[in-house]
């Protein structure tokens, strides 16, 4: 039983197609992870995938009663709306103050409850919104390039704790990456996608690889994996669905 | 008690801040000061067709700004930039409110009443509907408040708790209109966006969560109100304007304390 299941899925912006024929579905505590470059349309399947973007062709179709923990990955905050991170935290549905600290620690953070948002760093403020989706004991967790801005140590970490909370949780989690070759090594299934699913499979661990190595670094803690792309089509002749062309406006 | 029209007029006013506080800081989060403002320009037009067609004021204005919310909704939507649908939209309206009351025969009507608000008039129906409709606006606030603080903080994030941005943005639509056909007679057309819009401006300089913010504007708009009315008893100066003057002298009073205390503030 899939929590949310996608079947022929296609997403057009003002004629415009960034999705078509997207098949796509994650079950109960899988870890899946969708790389493309930027304008792939990657930012909008998860946005289909969670209702904001109907989809002009196929259907979603998601498990009854699904509590979804969604972490974006940007949240502006109007300035003249004042939010300490506690309340954060209880929106839309009221959190205990012990709920709280716990997801807090959980994420790695320190008594911030009492704090501004927007005093808060970009790392701190996005280990709130991951503590703000977990408090809502979700079924599956979304995340839309969770890693962007983190230097290499920094991912891993991150990787390193979603891993821990799959396991705690026994959620599902549907991330998203613009980075092509360096996914979570706990990852089920990497799905690449650039208009259409271009291949999708378990990572390939490169263990004997010096120059990735080098590229990537020691000590990751075994969370970085890179992705071996099986692509069985080329993308260099004329076909119709030219990628660059149809797809460049669209910021992934 | 109510024979009293200052008696009248204060708690017609209290009433109308207790809705324009809470509604007023949604206005400010969302940066839709001019949604309000072009709205309560709109309520013009709904007054001349009141009095062509026989119909209560309350009636004309509420339809004309629920119909032109919408409208901007719409527009909005398709791609037009927010402040250029409100600018044509709502000069249009008011334009067409002014040319429509020219052609009302033998009316003589007293439009800087519906401009700037005639507080000191307010008759006991009056009273009842500003009250109801002042209840009926902060009823439903504080029914859907945090659905509609999450979609105000992020349409994704509201969407993936399953609350539909659509709605709550119509709930604030529908609240506006109720509380700009209600407060027209009061405060009037051109100073509706003064009352929603200043008291949560001078709130945002000291309150430390969203709720804090919604209470104090209540608070302020609530003192502005007695201290305008004291005013325009004192002084002889009209009511309505005299309402903005204090509610801005807080504001101003608010920000320069603010700004004494920014460091705690956490800006």
């Amino acid at each position: 039983m899939s929590l949310i299941a996608a079947s022929g899925v296609g997403v057009s912006y003002g004629g415009r197609r960034v999705l078509f024929d997207i098949d796509f579905q994650i079950t109960r505590g899988e870890i899946v992870t969708v790389v493309g470059p930027n304008g792939s349309g990657k930012t909008t399947l998860l946005r289909a995938l969670l209702g904001v973007v109907p989809p002009s062709t196929g259907r979603v179709t998601r498990a009854a009663g699904l509590r979804v923990g969604y972490v974006p990955q940007r949240l502006h905050i109007d300035p003249g709306l004042p939010m300490p991170v506690a309340r954060f935290l209880s929106l839309p549905r009221r959190a205990s103050k012990a709920a709280m600290a716990d997801a807090l620690a959980r994420v790695g953070l320190g008594d911030v409850a009492r704090q501004t948002m927007s005093t808060l760093s970009g790392w701190q403020f996005q280990r709130v919104l991951l503590a703000r989706a977990l408090l809502g004991r979700p079924d599956i967790l979304m995340l839309d390039e969770p890693t962007a801005g983190l230097d290499q140590p920094g991912v891993a970490s991150f990787y390193r704790l979603i891993e821990d909370v799959r396991r705690e949780l026994g959620c599902a989690v549907l991330s998203i990456s613009h980075d092509l070759h360096v996914v979570m090594s706990a990852s089920d299934r990497v799905i690449c996608i650039n208009g259409h699913v271009c291949c999708e499979g378990a990572p390939h661990v490169v263990r004997a690889a010096p120059e990735y190595r080098a590229l990537f670094g020691f000590g990751t803690g075994g969370a970085l994996a890179l992705y071996q792309h099986d692509h069985d089509h080329a993308h260099d002749h004329n076909h119709d669905h030219g990628h660059e062309k149809d797809h460049a406006p669209h910021a992934g | 008690m109510l024979d009293d029209f200052m008696m009248r007029a204060t708690l017609a006013g209290l009433a109308v801040a207790l809705a324009t506080g809470p509604l007023g800081c949604f206005v400010v989060w969302r940066r839709m000061a001019y949604f309000g403002d072009a709205t309560a320009h709109a309520a013009i037009l709904g007054v001349a067709l009141a009095l062509g067609f026989q119909i209560s004021i309350f009636v004309g204005t509420m339809v004309v700004a629920l119909v032109m919310a919408m409208m901007v909704s719409v527009l909005a939507g398709r791609g037009w930039a927010m402040d250029t649908t409100l600018g044509v939209l709502a000069h249009s309206a008011l334009a067409f409110g002014l040319v429509a009351v020219s052609f009302l025969p033998a009316v003589r009507v007293d439009l800087t009443a519906y401009l700037f608000g005639d507080i000191l008039a307010v008759s006991r129906l009056d009273l009842a509907i500003i009250a109801a409709g002042s209840a009926l606006v902060l009823g439903l606030i504080l029914w859907r408040w945090s659905a509609l603080l999450t979609a105000t903080l992020s349409e994704d994030l509201a969407h993936a708790a399953g609350i539909h941005p659509g709605r709550e943005r119509m709930v604030l639509t529908v609240a506006l209109a109720v509380v700009v056909a209600v407060a027209l007679k009061i405060v009037g057309a051109l100073l509706i966006a003064a009352l929603l819009i200043i008291p949560a401006a001078a709130a945002r300089n000291f309150a430390r969560g969203p709720e804090a913010m919604a209470f104090s504007a209540v608070v302020i708009g609530g003192i502005a109100v007695w201290g305008g009315l004291q005013l325009s008893l004192a002084q002889d100066t009209p009511s309505g304007p005299s309402i903005v003057v204090v509610a801005a002298l807080i504001f101003l009073l608010s920000t320069l304390a603010g700004s004494l205390f920014q460091n705690r503030l956490g800006r």
